[in-house]
């Protein structure tokens, strides 16, 4: 070993004092130790390597065996080499405080992974992120029992670590931020649920990445591309995404097929193209080929011609693209990769691929650097084909026939391929060029749906709507499972004996809705012509006339029809607290019943004005499960089932009040009237059993009547809540009446109705 | 008194003095004068900006007949149509209105996009659309038999209107019909260059735009751009504007808000002008 140090002593000498420098006795470390040391002193300072074997040896000597030495003394030099050598006092940090902590075991694979990490985040100030958001999750995933001291390893650290690079890859540093807070502040006491998420094992933990993703999502862009096909090409494909990165082993390409046009769910910008331009590149390309390419019989052909026949073929309808589209050229040259002519030992590995590569850039590129004679007469080749017109398939695989017979080279059947720089960004795998004749085990016999067996259920599939969480400002992805069903039934006539009780307020009532019953005709003045004259108006004309002035002729009046066109959803709320007693006149009766009569009292009312009308209830019992039960649909009358349904009225669990109004809203929305309006009727403010922080459901709920605000829903709470003001403005906004006197709930509640919609 | 007020109006204003450039389509021109010939009632129909109005105008012009263009709106009224008694300080005036003008002097009276126009302001039409030809002006006790050379044109957009403006039947059977939509390509290319003395490429160009555009109709779109809104384009490149903010200006930031329409049509522009 001929190698010498900076110092000039020889190496043998020089990896002895340095073994002696490392102290330690495992006897792993022998093994790997010149080896490492080799690496070292090529990327390091002589103080580095210092500095690199003083850090191997504290690790050696902090009692956790051999695996940290080893993964340092490898690992380092690299990173180094990539970060540079001044980030190990950082690092070395951020190791003792793992040491410190209860979570030493995760320093092995915290250096397992810091190199393919380092990769990802090459600039200092990068790495510092991570490394600060390294410790912060340690401190927030390591628990205690009994207060101060942290004493129970952090589940989440170590797969924290493992996931790195694979979440680098698709996450910016800020995105992980993101998504590491996420998990930490949904699970912060579930140490399985921890790890799941942080292995990104939990369909979550991938949704809240997905969310996080950089890059151009096919999801946001996606009717835009839709566009862009119907616009430019005509073509009226679905676009599907496929999962493109989370899977490094698995390499999919964009293709199209009966279904629709495949492409990758996300895309970064590249070589200075937009990630929606790279996009739309890949529609053009693909449309062409639906435009223009027509299926070959791939059975008569080698696997080497069906390549050139593809490469040929996809020059063709690029060719065509920039006869129609000539100002996407630019995109075309930026992304089609300019392979060196010289990058390939056509002796040592098959250059097959790297040939067609150059031709496909020489094909589209006017100025390209190639001087290979066999290239340049089959561009001309090429051009003259194209000159004459659109060509066809055909006549282009006979050109590229041509092509191969001439340029066959005994290397070219070579195991090894040289791949580099011949993969061209925009194209797809060009499946849709050939038929097969022979049936075989090809892919499609194989996804035939299997029959599934049908299984009873006993209600409906739940629906799953997404929570707001204040805290980050963002969608907790389907969060909440929603199960409706009808209400059960009971006695109607037990409705009937409370609307009877109440025969003097329902008298009143009726003179208050014979005065809001649609009046139909509204009077339109200042018409020139009308269907009546109006006096006022009439009168003063005359005396402007008489006084010399300019009258005004507009002197008549007309009538126009005026319908009421209204929707009403009413939501209960029906958690335990409906079913308190308060004190009413001299007896006592619970708040549950006072809202059966007052909701009786105004369906009856509503009735009778005739609005669509829908009655619902719902409570919670944790996200997992929140009832939605029916009382009376927009389609039903005012009738003995509906009445049936009231009375069996109950109260019972919580109140999860942002999934019940989104889900209400849902059904609201497909009503055609021109006003829609969303009464909520509560007893409290929203909270559930597995929710600790209360501002989190009235934040929840706040977004969800927004969310009804955008989309032309009224949304009105009435609440029966004396200490509402504290909240429900928050929720509401000023769209909101606090009932004090429960008693004359069920009074208020149809007046109310009334005022809102007059 | 009021006799002498009906001020029967120079007919020489109305008329169509030079040629209006129009590209006929197939033959509707001879269709046409075939219909005025027996003088019968016509309906143009067709989107936006697609020449109906310049046909009018180009067979006033051919026909050598006075034009007189009514914009139908929702507030007008018979009256804006027929005319209306005016006060003056010591009577009153009668003022006939376009309609009746141009059954007196004889000439082609156009209503452009007639279901604007109210429904009770559009059956003052009737007794002059079939064999009667007569206006029967009540206000002031008068029934015109209109003049032998009068025609009634309308113009409507089957495209745009709600379920609300549509016309009736009686009225829609009172006409024939024309139907048109924007010309062609080659068709579309020899207007620009007409209108706008623009090169064929550039004129190939803007078509081919349009047509990309009108492909989103209906998915986002109204109505696809116009010939008229093309026409606009080319007419400011002629002047020196580039192309790419000449088609930005003229052909997307009119006729869309929405932003991935915007942007679909901005990446169609670079597209094309390379």
């Amino acid at each position: 070993m001929g190698a010498e140090t900076a110092q000039g002593a020889p190496w043998s000498e020089q990896v002895r004092v340095w073994r002696t420098q490392l102290d330690s006795r495992f006897p792993q470390v022998d093994k790997v130790f010149e080896a490492c040391l080799l690496d070292a002193s090529a990327h390091l300072s002589a103080e580095g390597v210092s500095a690199y074997l003083e850090q191997a040896r504290w690790l050696g000597k902090m009692g956790r065996g051999a695996e940290p030495v080893l993964a340092f003394l490898e690992e380092w030099p690299s990173i180094a080499g990539i970060v540079g050598e001044s980030a190990l006092p950082d690092i070395a940090a951020t190791l003792r405080a793992l040491w410190k902590s209860p979570n030493a075991k995760a320093i092995t694979p915290f250096l397992q992974n810091l190199a393919a990490v380092a990769r990802r985040l090459p600039a200092r100030e990068a790495l510092q992120h991570y490394l600060d958001l390294t410790r912060e999750l340690m401190e927030r995933s390591s628990n205690s029992i009994h207060g101060i001291h942290k004493t129970f390893a952090s589940v989440a650290l170590p797969e924290f670590f493992a996931q790195g690079p694979t979440l680098l890859k698709n996450l910016s540093i800020d995105g992980l931020r993101g998504w590491v807070d996420y998990g930490l502040r949904n699970y912060p006491s579930h140490p399985e649920r921890q790890r799941a998420y942080f292995s990104l094992q939990s369909a979550d933990s991938r949704a809240v990445m997905q969310r996080e993703r950089h890059g151009t999502l096919l999801v946001d862009n996606e009717r835009r591309l839709q566009l862009y096909l119907r616009g430019l090409w005509q073509d009226d494909a679905l676009l599907l995404p496929y999962a493109a990165g989370f899977a490094p082993t698995e390499k999919r390409q964009p293709h199209y097929d009966a279904q629709g046009i495949h492409l990758p769910d996300v895309f970064d910008d590249a070589a200075g193209v937009a990630g929606i331009d790279r996009y739309r590149v890949m529609l053009a390309h693909i449309a062409a080929h639906r435009r223009w390419s027509r299926p070959m019989i791939a059975d008569n052909f080698s696997p080497m011609q069906r390549l050139a026949i593809e490469t040929f073929e996809d020059s063709r309808v690029d060719t065509l693209i920039l006869r129609i589209y000539p100002g996407l050229r630019r995109y075309f040259l930026a992304l089609h990769p300019v392979p060196r002519e010289d990058a390939c030992d056509q002796q040592q590995v098959s250059g097959f691929r790297h040939r067609l590569a150059m031709l496909s850039r020489a094909l589209l590129d006017d100025h390209h650097p190639y001087r290979d004679e066999l290239l340049i007469e089959f561009v001309r080749f090429f051009r003259e084909i194209m000159a004459a017109g659109d060509s066809s398939s055909d006549e282009i695989a006979a050109l590229a026939l041509r092509y191969v017979a001439r340029g066959r080279r005994q290397s070219d059947q070579l195991a090894t391929v040289f791949f580099t720089d011949t993969e061209i960004d925009y194209r797809d795998d060009n499946r849709h060029l050939w038929l097969f004749h022979e049936l075989s085990d090809e892919e499609e016999m194989f996804s035939q749906p299997r029959p599934t067996v049908a299984t009873e259920l006993d209600r409906l599939p739940p629906r799953h709507y997404p929570e707001w969480d204040y805290q980050t400002q963002s969608y907790r992805p389907d969060w909440v499972s929603l199960y409706e069903s009808l209400h059960p039934s009971g006695d109607g006539a037990d409705i009937d004996r409370l609307l009877a009780k109440h025969a003097l307020l329902a008298r009143r009532l009726k003179r208050m809705l014979d005065l809001l019953r649609p009046q139909e005709r509204e009077r339109i003045r200042y018409r020139e012509d009308g269907s009546e004259l109006d006096l006022d108006i009439a009168v003063r004309s005359l005396i402007d006339f008489k006084s010399g002035a300019t009258p005004d002729q507009r002197i008549n009046m007309s009538h126009r029809h005026n319908g009421r066109n209204l929707a009403v959803t009413l939501l209960l709320d029906l958690s335990q607290s409906l079913a308190e007693k308060v004190a009413v006149g001299g007896g006592e009766q619970s708040i549950l019943e006072l809202s059966q009569e007052a909701v009786s009292l105004l369906a009856w009312s509503v009735d009778q004005l005739g609005d669509p009308f829908a009655i619902a209830g719902f409570h919670s019992d944790s996200r997992h499960e929140v009832r939605y039960l029916h009382l009376k649909g927009f389609g039903e009358s005012w009738g003995e089932a509906v009445k049936g349904r009231l009375a069996a009225m109950q109260a019972a669990y919580s109140t999860r009040m942002g999934a019940a109004i989104r889900h209400a809203a849902l059904s609201l929305r497909a009503r055609k009237a021109e006003k829609k309006l969303l009464l909520i009727l509560t007893d409290g403010q929203p909270s559930d059993v597995d929710v600790t922080d209360e501002r989190l459901l009235i934040e929840d709920a706040h977004k969800a009547v927004e969310e009804n605000e955008r989309q032309g829903l009224f949304t009105y709470c009435i609440s029966l809540d004396r200490d509402a003001d504290a909240y429900v403005g928050d929720i509401f906004g000023t769209r909101y009446t606090v009932i004090d006197n429960i008693e004359r709930l069920p009074e208020r509640l149809p007046a109310l109705f009334m005022a809102l919609t007059r | 008194m009021e006799k002498e007020s009906i001020v029967l109006c120079d007919r020489e204003q109305f008329r169509v003095l030079e040629e209006p450039f129009y590209q006929q389509q197939s033959n509707e021109v001879t269709l046409y004068e075939a219909a005025y010939a027996a003088r019968l009632p016509v309906m143009v129909k067709g989107p936006t900006g697609c020449g109906k109005s310049r046909f009018v105008e180009f067979m006033a012009w051919r026909l050598g007949r006075p034009l007189i263009t009514v914009a139908c709106n929702e507030d007008m009224t018979a009256s804006d149509l027929v005319g209306r008694y005016l006060l003056e300080a010591n009577g009153t005036r009668w003022l006939d209105g376009p309609l009746t003008t141009a059954a007196r002097i004889g000439a082609i009276c156009y209503l452009d996009e007639v279901v604007e126009a109210r429904q009770d302001t559009v059956v003052v039409i009737h007794s002059l659309t079939d064999h009667r030809r007569t206006l029967p002006i009540d206000k002031k006790g008068e029934l015109l038999r209109v003049h032998p050379d009068f025609q009634l044109v309308i113009s409507y957009n089957p495209g745009y209107q709600s379920l609300m403006k549509d016309l009736k039947q009686s009225t829609k059977q009172r006409f024939i019909a024309f139907d048109f939509d924007y010309p062609d390509m080659a068709l579309e290319r020899a207007v620009l260059q007409g209108e706008s003395g623009v090169d064929e490429t550039l004129a190939e160009q803007l078509v081919s735009l349009g047509v990309a555009v009108r492909r989103l109709k209906g998915h986002g779109l109204d109505e696809g751009v116009s010939t008229r809104l093309l026409v606009y384009a080319a007419t400011l490149i002629k002047g020196g504007v580039a192309p790419r903010d000449a088609c930005r200006m003229a052909l997307v930031r009119p006729i869309t808000d929405d932003r991935d329409i915007r942007d679909t049509l901005d990446h169609a522009i670079d597209a094309i002008f390379a």
